[in-house]
């Protein structure tokens, strides 16, 4: 059996060759950036006194940080809230054209991929026209029905713009990572279902749901690791809503402020450590619970 | 038959309308972008934005793109295509070799290796950018183009996809019979591996290609010199431009560079659907 006796040390050396290349700039731009923002963190910058040492001192500062809690407690908000719409349309969709019940599905794929490929600069760009309650869709709209149905630019919708966005950006990369995992069942099993005289609900439910489990899981991480990681929307839509947006509104905009604006370099790097682990700590539960129940 | 009319089933108008509510919403900015693209600038903070006005403008906006500030918008195109070329080309390369190379041989540290890796994916990559533009700084990379390409190369996910793909798609009793006749183990991978491996790369590459295409924050944080930047940079420029107290309106400028943004790497796309539909199905997100 391959795999079993103990590789020959050339198909080893070859195997180690194809990996090396990697390897080697892995560690470089990965694992190099991880240690020293780990080293940082542990120092203090000052303006005057340039940087000492401060041990754990600065965690202890971030866990008292209501600027960093408060951006902490806007992407956990996000995260339960955009994640599973953003999901559970994808899943829709994705079963919608695996069903092969709609007229022109190929269009379907396609159209509703096609957001994925747009850049984060423009999409906040045309959102962020058509958000504008005077020149742009939603004053149409506001103006069709004669009152301010909806306003996008206030303090308690803003975030649910950016969501909105989000959503737009990643409804077709998340359909398609469900869909490939549903045209992975082989039609057999299809067939003898229906030949059990299995319903369409019946099928989704014991045949499909179950076969993208996995993949379900792996996007649910993907969204998580991106809502924790929110930048570009908002820090883009800054530039048109300048007031709506602080400088502290997600970890990672409050990370770049800190490094950018206020040369508080170590403490900026306290804050992504922060919340990687935060982070990891959410997706690792996540795969526990997802892959638990495996069938 | 039961099964024929289950895998031939009668197509819905209901599910497809439903469906299309959908596609609206995925196809409406991107309707309104081809509108406003045929305005000027001030039908285009006055007119309904899904249909045309005024005179079409197309033309004038796309040459007022590419001659403003000295054809700055052409440098910013030509800067991406370095940055994808190079970027996102020499991480596909890294990651088919590595995905190959783990998924095919058995050697000692292989499963460290692994999980080192997919621990990375994890990793946020907003949390290293920091990190790497001090370390950068300090050994003058910053405001380079080495500043932008360098992080690039890595694909965490694109390795985990080839690694994923290389597994089924490639027969381990192939590479036993090369090896019987005495091929190298570089030279199977050329000869006969690779061509077996074309969809998972068109893939992995069309994966990198738009993370590239579209990378907003490390260019941010990494460049100062506007000669530098790649388009998405340069359009936050000029949004910003456009949007500050007493700015310069150029909002026709803004949405007609972003539609020339976006129309290569759509085209790359539609090009090459069929390789990526069959790559990402033949098991590369089947976990």
């Amino acid at each position: 059996m391959p795999g079993r006796r103990p590789p020959s040390r050339r198909v080893s050396a070859a195997g180690w060759s194809f990996v090396t290349p990697f390897l080697v700039v892995f560690a470089l731009m990965i694992v190099t950036p991880l240690v020293y923002s780990m080293y940082l963190s542990l120092f203090r910058n000052q303006l005057m006194g340039g940087t000492t040492f401060a041990g754990f001192a600065n965690y202890v500062t971030a866990f008292n940080d209501p600027k960093l809690w408060d951006g902490a407690g806007r992407v956990g908000l996000f995260l339960v809230v955009q994640v599973p719409i953003m999901l559970g349309l994808a899943l829709i969709a994705a079963l919608a054209i695996d069903s092969g019940r709609l007229h022109g599905r190929s269009f379907f794929r396609v159209a509703l991929f096609l957001p994925y490929a747009v850049p984060s600069v423009v999409a906040v760009l045309m959102w962020g026209f058509m958000y504008d309650d005077r020149l742009g869709l939603t004053g149409s709209l506001n103006d069709l029905v004669g009152f301010d149905l909806i306003a996008p630019y206030t303090k308690q919708w803003i975030l649910t713009a950016i969501g909105n966005i989000v959503t737009w950006e990643f409804v077709g990369y998340n359909m398609l990572i469900l869909y490939s995992a549903l045209k992975t069942v082989p039609n057999e099993i299809y067939e003898a279902a229906a030949i059990d005289g299995a319903g369409q609900f019946r099928i989704v439910r014991s045949i499909k749901l179950p076969a993208v489990r996995g993949a379900l899981v792996i996007a649910t991480i993907f969204s998580i690791l991106g809502s924790f990681q929110l930048f570009n929307e908002p820090n883009i839509l800054k530039e048109i809503q300048p007031a709506l947006i602080s400088s502290y509104y997600t970890p990672n905009i409050y990370a770049y402020n800190l490094t950018f604006a206020g040369n508080q370099v170590s403490y900026a790097a306290t804050v992504a450590i922060v919340m990687g682990l935060v982070t990891a700590v959410i997706a690792y539960v996540v795969q526990l619970r997802g892959t638990r129940k495996d069938a | 038959m039961a099964g024929y009319s289950y895998l031939r089933p009668r197509k819905s108008v209901t599910l497809t309308v439903l469906l299309g509510v959908l596609i609206v919403y995925s196809v409406l900015p991107l309707l309104w972008m081809l509108f406003s693209i045929t305005k000027t600038q001030p039908e285009l903070l006055s007119s309904f934005g899904l249909w045309f006005s005024g005179p079409f403008a197309l033309f004038d906006n796309l040459r007022e793109v590419v001659t403003h500030d000295d054809g700055i918008f052409v440098r910013w195109f030509a800067n991406t295509l370095v940055y994808v070329v190079v970027g996102a080309g020499g991480a596909t390369i890294l990651a088919t070799a590595a995905g190959y190379g783990l998924a095919k041989y058995r050697f000692r540290g292989r499963s460290a290796v692994f999980a080192t890796i997919l621990g990375a994916i994890a990793v946020p990559g907003t949390a290293l950018a920091v990190p790497t533009f001090l370390l950068f700084s300090q050994v003058g990379l910053t405001n380079t183009m080495w500043s932008i390409i360098l992080p690039s190369l890595v694909s965490p996910f694109g390795l985990y996809l080839m690694w994923v793909f290389s597994a089924e798609a490639v027969p381990t009793e192939i590479l036993e019979a090369a090896r019987v006749d005495g091929a190298g183990e570089w030279r199977t991978f050329f000869t006969i591996s690779l061509r077996l491996l074309a969809p998972g790369i068109v893939t992995v590459a069309l994966f990198a290609i738009v993370a590239t295409w579209n990378n907003y924050f490390l260019p941010l944080i990494m460049l100062n010199d506007p000669d530098l930047y790649p388009l998405t940079l340069g359009l936050y420029q000029w949004l910003a431009d456009a949007s500050g107290i007493g700015a310069q309106p150029v909002f026709n400028l803004v949405i007609t560079g972003s539609f020339l943004t976006i129309v290569p790497i759509v085209i790359a796309f539609l090009l090459l659907q069929r390789y990526w539909q069959s790559g990402l199905s033949a098991g590369g997100v089947k976990a």
